[in-house]
């Protein structure tokens, strides 16, 4: 399983939602690599992803990425991260 | 001495009452990164092109914004810089204005920062510490809550 964390340079936000889906995916015993990729290499890193996460703002630019997109309002909670991924993932 | 708190060099956090608007903000807190020895002025364009570009996605939590911009040329060392806004800000961002917390952020590449942000977002996932932040009248108080 690989999910793609996105964001438009790829070392703030996007380091930030892989650090947390990490603990979640542990939290929820679900087997994966996160990588943090920025909008230019999105593409090409998520071809063998099943999920790509990101902010609401760049989820339109994202549209037609060969994976689930799932869009994250608050970086730091948790339960918004572990309740979007058992849905998608459960 | 904790990572995050290392990360922050001298004169690289400040409290201002207000700013003018969002270009201002991450232009300060870039600011604050330059004035710490961590990035060159370019960076600064860097870090406004970034939201031009994309949009307000960098405010990452309720009242929270991480400003960034590439790995690159201007910068000099990793590091991050802290702008508390007493009058908070609209960045314009859907969920989470307005914004009294804006982080600069520096990074060499994609690695180096890995450990810093974990620590920051530990951090950042404590509320109580977040208020604490914004109570805060000088900058040395707020190193001492980042230690």
């Amino acid at each position: 399983m690989k999910i793609i964390a996105v964001c438009g340079m790829g070392i703030g936000t996007s380091v930030l939602l892989k650090l947390n889906a990490e603990k979640v995916l542990r939290m929820l015993d679900i087997e994966a690599t996160v990588e943090a990729a920025d909008m230019a290499t999105a593409r090409a890193a998520s071809f063998d992803a099943q999920i790509v996460l990101t902010t609401p703002e760049l989820v339109e630019s994202l549209k037609g990425i060969n994976a689930e997109i799932i869009a994250i309002d608050h970086f730091f909670d948790l339960e918004e991260l572990n309740s979007k991924l058992s849905k998608a993932l459960l | 001495m904790s990572v995050l708190s290392d990360s922050f060099g001298i004169a690289s956090i400040a409290i201002t009452e207000s700013v003018a608007d969002r270009t201002n903000a991450i232009s300060l807190a870039g600011e604050l990164l330059v004035a710490s020895g961590k990035v060159t002025p370019e960076y600064i364009d860097s870090m406004l092109e970034a939201v031009e570009k994309f949009g307000p996605y960098i405010v990452i939590a309720p009242g929270i914004a991480l400003a960034h911009g590439k790995p690159g040329d201007s910068v000099i060392k990793t590091g991050l810089s802290l702008l508390v806004i007493q009058q908070a800000i609209e960045f314009q961002h859907l969920q989470n204005d307005p914004v009294q917390l804006v982080f600069g952020l520096a990074a060499t590449d994609h690695e180096s920062h890995i450990s810093v942000m974990a620590e920051l977002a530990e951090f950042l996932s404590d509320p109580d510490k977040v208020k604490s932040l914004l109570t805060c009248s000088e900058s040395e108080q707020i190193r001492d809550l980042l230690r």
